[in-house]
């Protein structure tokens, strides 16, 4: 589904991803882990299309098709998914009517008609339950003084509502009780399918007790320099990184 | 001719149809003096560096339209607010229209200034206060002085609120190819009274009108008022809006200020209090295109102690538009514990507009709270990407947060329908597809 080849990225000449290279199929969980610094968030990023980083060198394709000259909304409408790290605080625009506007931005991509609004009211009921979202946060601003943890459920929220084919999941852990974890987990889970693919991007292995990864790897300093399945969180959570910057420097 | 010269001799022409024993006739003679002295302001006036009105004098306007004008009401539904039931003072070419509008003496008066200024039953109110708050200085001030006759007057008695919202609202027809209007309102609120008050001016054809309005504004103690100002022109209508507030203790007073559209406006808006613990808030939403201009003058001037003023003003500025704001804030030396906020935000969308934005602050006193801030920029680039990133099309997401920005001020219109309509406004003026109620 995601095919990433010898990927150089650079923000204002600094150069951050040093030659990835990452197969995601259909189906899929992966999760990348690594120090702070490493890249991870970048790569999230530049997957997504944020057009502050410059793509040196490689490619990224999304089912066979080149990403570079797709806009960021040109990349949602083809089903890529990016839960951010940190969600963006945006005054006067609610929840709801956010989610409805991107639904039928999308749908008018793909040339079809804005959603009935019996359908979305009853999409937005079923999805926000799953989350245990309180309606009234509904109708709050968009992130606005949301908390740390409400922020992340209202991401997981939008996955639910837009169903992409390639999510990622940009330190979603983080700000998280346990009981919310385990309620996003859940929502993420639900997802999963043949015709889906996950990339979760996380500093601690906590999250994938819940999202089981189907393979793990580990970046550092702007490369993939060791990949394994699930066994390789654990040993990481255990020994930390140092032992992974100490081969990759070998 | 020049416009000055016009109005001064059309001045002895208008002193031909009005009583000259009122004692009001000495305020204006007085008036007309000053402005004959004065004459229109230039941008050699620290004031007015950013507004010109020279294209404005070059203009060969009507001083009295020359007729009667008629107007249907289905015509002209649309620049009222009529999803509510509302008093409406409504005038046509400056003159009063009783058949579009709905006045009341019922318990509050909600009438015509030229009855107010002519029938001895209003002489007390009249005396205390007529052009008791509206400078004697200021030249286009005193010019609406020289001229008053005709606009609102609104009187709340003590304890009393009208039963429904007021809807002040100026057309013009275009019969004139030019036409000038000097509107005079004064709004009385005694003590522990409330008023909601809609003010618009609109052109209905492309033929140039320049209005130079004043409203005095009087807030007894503990009374309410809220004052919105809908402007959407035409860009052959130019405003000049003088309006003066006098506040006394723990009143309330609140003006909302919605400039869409016009050719020129300029917004010199004064509140003065005197008396403490109350609070005088001043927001306004600016969005402009084409060759419009905008010019808000603001002063606060705080003269008690524990008293509060809140100022938001957003701009979005496109094409070839041009904005000011001005924000004078004065704390006297006895109005300790002042709390004096103000704000303005600014978005350009075009590398032709224009923003002239300036706080002043003149504080006198040492234990006060005041904070300013103005920002000139571009759209948050995080946050576009955020909206991109979910399938929103930049250019729609673009609009999208200039909404959002803008709405942001709309939270504290009382009228719900009201504000149901400006969020249209900005919506349509922003071209974002808004289906759906906020």
């Amino acid at each position: 589904m995601l095919e990433i080849k010898d990927l150089h990225a650079s923000i204002e000449d600094k150069k951050i991803l040093k030659g990835i290279n990452l197969e995601v199929n259909a189906g899929e969980v992966h999760a990348i882990m690594g120090p702070n610094g490493s890249g991870k968030s970048t790569l999230a990023s530049v997957i997504a299309g944020k057009e502050e980083f410059e793509i040196k060198k490689g490619s990224i394709a999304l089912e066979g098709e080149d990403l570079e000259d797709l806009a960021p909304e040109e990349r949602a409408h083809k089903g890529i998914f990016l839960s951010f790290q940190y969600p963006v605080e945006i005054p006067g625009v609610s929840v709801t009517n956010f989610m409805k506007t991107a639904i039928n931005e999308s749908r008018k991509a793909r040339g079809l008609e804005d959603m009935p609004a019996n359908q979305m009211l009853k999409l937005i009921r079923e999805k926000s339950e799953m989350l245990e979202i309180d309606r009234k946060f509904l109708s709050r601003s968009l992130n606005e003084g949301f908390s740390g943890g409400e922020k992340k459920r209202n991401e997981i929220f939008q996955l639910a509502m837009l169903e992409p084919k390639l999510a990622i999941l940009d330190e979603t852990d983080s700000g998280l009780d346990i009981d919310a974890l385990r309620i996003v987990a859940d929502g993420v889970n639900k997802l999963r399918g043949k015709e889906n693919a996950i990339i979760v991007i996380t500093h601690y292995q906590r999250l994938l007790e819940y999202i089981v990864p189907d393979y793990v790897h580990v970046l550092h300093d702007g490369k993939i320099v060791k990949s394994g399945n699930k066994d390789l969180a654990l040993e990481l959570e255990e020994k930390g990184y140092d032992w992974i910057k100490q081969e990759a420097t070998v | 001719m020049d416009l000055k010269d016009k109005l001064l001799s059309s001045f002895i022409a208008f002193e031909n149809n009005i009583d000259l024993d009122h004692p009001v006739h000495e305020v204006r003679s007085e008036a007309i003096k000053n402005f004959e002295a004065k004459g229109f302001p230039t941008k050699k006036e620290e004031a007015w560096k950013y507004t010109s009105l020279n294209a404005i004098q070059k203009v060969d306007f009507s001083i009295f339209p020359r007729q009667e004008n008629t107007l249907e009401y289905k015509d002209i539904k649309q620049y009222f607010l009529h999803e509510i039931d509302t008093y409406k003072i409504v005038f046509i070419d400056g003159v009063y229209s009783s058949y579009l509008s709905e006045t009341t003496h019922d318990g509050v008066d909600v009438c015509l200034m030229s009855a107010a200024l002519t029938k001895p039953q209003y002489k007390a109110v009249i005396d205390v206060y007529f052009n008791k708050v509206a400078s004697k200085n200021e030249s286009l001030t005193t010019l609406n002085t020289a001229f008053s006759k005709e606009g609102a007057y609104i009187y709340i008695p003590k304890s009393k609120a009208p039963k429904k919202p007021i809807q002040i609202v100026h057309l013009a027809t275009g019969n004139e190819a030019a036409l000038m209007l000097q509107p005079r309102n004064l709004v009385i609120v005694e003590e522990n009274a409330e008023v909601q008050i809609i003010e618009r001016h609109q052109s209905l054809t492309g033929n140039e009108v320049f209005t130079n309005s004043v409203t005095e504004i009087f807030a007894a103690k503990d009374a309410i008022v809220d004052y919105y100002k809908v402007q959407n022109d035409e860009n052959t209508a130019s405003l000049i809006d003088n309006t003066y507030i006098s506040q006394k203790d723990n009143s309330v007073v609140r003006v909302h200020t919605f400039s869409f559209g016009g050719k020129l406006t300029r917004n010199n808006l004064n509140f003065y209090q005197n008396g403490e613990r109350m609070d005088s808030v001043l927001k306004g939403v600016t969005i402009l295109g084409e060759k419009q201009h905008v010019d808000h003058h603001t002063l606060v001037h705080h003269a008690q102690p524990n008293c509060e003023s809140h100022q938001d003003y957003k701009g979005i500025f496109g094409e070839n538009s041009t904005g000011v704001f001005n924000g004078k804030i004065i704390v006297d030396k006895i109005a300790q514990k002042t709390n004096a906020f103000q704000q303005n935000n600014n978005i350009l969308i075009s590398d032709r507009a224009t923003i002239n934005t300036k706080p002043q602050l003149e504080i006198f006193a040492d234990d006060v709270k005041c904070s300013h801030g103005c920002t000139i920029g571009q759209l948050d680039e995080d946050a576009l990407f955020y909206l991109q990133s979910r399938g929103i099309p930049k250019k729609e997401a673009t609009a999208l947060l200039m909404y959002a920005f803008a709405n942001n001020v709309l939270e504290s219109v009382r009228i719900p329908e009201l504000k149901t309509r400006i969020n249209k406004l900005i919506a349509n003026k922003l071209g974002v597809r808004v289906g759906f109620e906020l």
